[in-house]
């Protein structure tokens, strides 16, 4: 049943399950889930940084009363944090901690050694 | 100019130090080994830690700075609001849960697991004390410049009792409740100060009828809008860029920071890790909306010219408007919030550096290992004793020099010489010693560099006074040649580049058992520390 390629296979308990299956397509999933959200976030925050600091005009543009393009910005600054958030929170939950879970299961129970 | 009650403000301050001292003392009955004393047993629940994570972050320097700035220089106090927010999610997707699979203690733990034990954990222990000492020298003057203020001492006589009484009360919490409870001295702080905040917003909103635009419509001193972008950086040139620089640190900076890291080996898993970050998130972003209308509020209901007449002036902003607000009990409350929040951080920061101190250096750097567990913790002690000493002596010295920068020089150095070695270290097999010593030794000397060489050191000259606006007051000193006051666009690439540059030049290979251990464990948390049961 396992996929974790057992002690025979050559190399630490630890380095075994670092090449097995399992543990190749976590590391790819939380990888491809958290990097571009990194990148995103830093080119959505440098974009309200450069802007407030080299378009001044345009960010000090009024839209409803005294509210400005940059003030709006800047709100939709706190809006994408806490959806980021809520959206990695969910994402850890429910799809990468029971692939987590069941391999330190495995590697604590003694099972790859 | 006295306003509000001393004596009542001084009685709140102190019903909040006796409750507080009664939960450490409570809290110490339960300390036993290093594990309580540097971690809280690390049996803290994730909504707990989160709470005691903002209350290590929300310092003097975002409560009554940002909102002081914001009241002085609308949007561009409130960008700067928006970087220490952003910057929890380099803390959440890519530090928190990771770090707190790998490592035990500190920062130095994670990347001693498998590159060069000695070298390395020194080099991570100095950046560790030399951040946690900045930022700590800057909360201990914040202390000292907010007595006039809020509790009507006046004098030099008067400030330095004020920092010593700070430094002596947050070294009882320190050594009588180690982490578990300055833990919940952050926690108890924290529902303060959001209380506090978030009833002074309701009121400054109804006086405006729930209408943010009126409330936008407030001016500065010249009566330009506040809401104006660059009131502050849009100058020159330099300005600017000036604030690009500190936008990179301040995103970078936070998931470097020792005293936040530290807070990551209070909860029992990684879930728990990742559960307070998203707590820590939600609150201080929330606080950092309160700001953006408290500011507001001072500006229209206090008025800048006020605030940069007030003792403390632009940090006197939040209290101004507690006044305005609510009188004498209103500032009384804010006020011991204030002392409250500097009280917290400073233990905070002083438990994460004598920690540093006793596990890197003492423990694993000179005695290699070969100590009792009690040993490390009575070396810690001692260590926050002489942290502690010299953070009062360090505060009562400066206590006259604008040292704002200090806030903006830490967050610099932790994303210049800390964030970098974490990052690689967590995720480039390759990364080894060498890359590890060059980035944070290069990181740590070229801020440090950039800094005594900027006009905040010399040559700064106001334009409306002519008296300098740098540490040194001689106008006739100006040995500046780096134009920027953050120094962070240099010194962050550059200490990346040094990672990379010193590994690959390194003929030192990465020990692919250990790798494997770090990287498996990191994710799976498997083999993990695990909390203390009592």
């Amino acid at each position: 049943m396992s996929t974790v390629p057992t002690s025979r296979t050559g190399g630490t308990p630890y380095e075994q399950v670092q090449a097995s299956e399992e543990f190749v397509e976590l590391r790819s999933r939380f990888r491809r889930f958290v990097f571009p959200l990194t990148v995103a976030f830093l080119v959505w925050y440098f974009l309200f940084v450069l802007l407030s600091a080299y378009a001044p005009h345009f960010m000090g543009t009024k839209v409803l009363g005294n509210i400005n393009i940059g003030l709006i910005f800047g709100l939709l600054q706190f809006v994408s944090t806490f959806s980021i958030t809520m959206w990695y929170r969910r994402w850890a939950d429910r799809e990468f901690d029971p692939t987590a879970d069941a391999l330190r299961e495995r590697i604590e129970g003694g099972e790859v050694r | 100019m006295n306003i509000g009650s001393p004596a009542l403000n001084i009685t709140i301050f102190g019903l909040f130090v006796a409750v507080t001292l009664a939960i450490v003392f409570r809290a110490s009955r339960t300390n036993r080994t290093a594990t309580d004393y540097y971690a809280g047993g690390r049996s803290f629940t994730g909504p707990q830690n989160g709470m005691a994570l903002s209350g290590d972050y929300l310092s003097a320097a975002s409560f009554l700075g940002i909102a002081g700035a914001i009241a002085i220089n609308g949007y561009d106090g409130f960008m700067y609001s928006i970087g220490f927010l952003v910057a929890w999610l380099v803390a959440l997707l890519l530090v928190a849960e990771l770090l707190r699979n790998t490592g035990r203690f500190t920062m130095a733990d994670v990347l001693s697991f498998r590159l060069r034990e000695r070298p390395v954990r020194t080099a991570a222990a100095i950046s560790t004390i030399v951040v946690s000492l900045f930022y700590l020298l800057a909360q201990m003057v914040g202390a000292g410049g907010l007595v006039n203020l809020l509790l009507g001492v006046h004098g030099s006589a008067g400030q330095n009792l004020t920092i010593a009484v700070v430094g002596v009360l947050m070294l009882v919490y320190v050594l009588v409740g180690g982490m578990r409870g300055t833990t919940w001295v952050q926690i108890i702080k924290a529902v303060l100060l959001l209380v506090g905040a978030g009833l002074m917003t309701l009121w400054v909103l109804a006086k405006y009828g729930f209408n943010l635009s009126d409330l936008l419509g407030a001016t500065n001193a010249k009566g330009q809008p506040l809401i104006t972008p660059g009131l502050q950086y849009g100058k020159t040139d330099t300005t600017k860029l000036d604030f690009v620089s500190l936008a990179l640190a301040l995103v970078l900076g936070t998931a470097g920071l020792p005293h936040v890291l530290a807070r990551f080996y209070t909860v029992p898993n990684a879930k728990e890790a990742r559960r307070s970050v998203v707590w820590a998130i939600w609150i201080i972003g929330i606080f950092y909306l309160f700001t953006l209308v408290l500011g507001f509020g001072a500006a229209q209901l206090v008025g800048a010219k006020q605030i940069a007449a007030a003792p403390g002036k632009a940090n006197s902003a939040a209290p101004l408007l507690a006044y305005e607000l609510g009188g004498t009990l209103l500032l009384g409350i804010i006020a011991a919030v204030a002392f409250a929040t500097i009280l917290a951080v400073v233990a905070g920061l002083t438990i994460a550096a004598s920690t540093s101190f006793a596990h890197d250096i003492y423990a694993n750097v000179i005695k290699r290992g070969q100590v009792p567990p009690d040993g490390e913790v009575r070396v810690a002690r001692i260590a926050a004793v002489v942290i502690g000493v010299v953070a009062i002596i360090g505060g009562i010295f400066a206590k006259d020099q604008n040292v704002a920068f200090l806030v903006a020089l830490a967050f610099a150095i932790a994303a210049s010489a800390n964030l970098p070695t974490i990052l690689y270290s967590l995720f480039w097999k390759r990364f080894n010693t060498r890359g590890a010593l060059w980035s944070i030794y290069g990181g740590l000397v070229s801020t440090i560099t950039l800094i005594v060489f900027s006009p905040v050191v010399s040559g700064k000259i106001d334009p409306t006074t002519g008296k300098s606006a740098s540490l040194i007051s001689d106008t006739g000193v100006d040995f500046h040649w780096f134009p920027l006051d953050n120094p962070g666009i240099v010194s962050i690439p550059l200490a990346f580049l040094l990672g990379y540059l010193g590994t690959v030049t390194s003929r030192e290979t990465s020990d692919p058992a250990r790798f494997a251990e770090m990287e498996v464990r990191s994710l799976t948390g498997a083999g993990a520390e695990k909390a203390v049961v009592h």
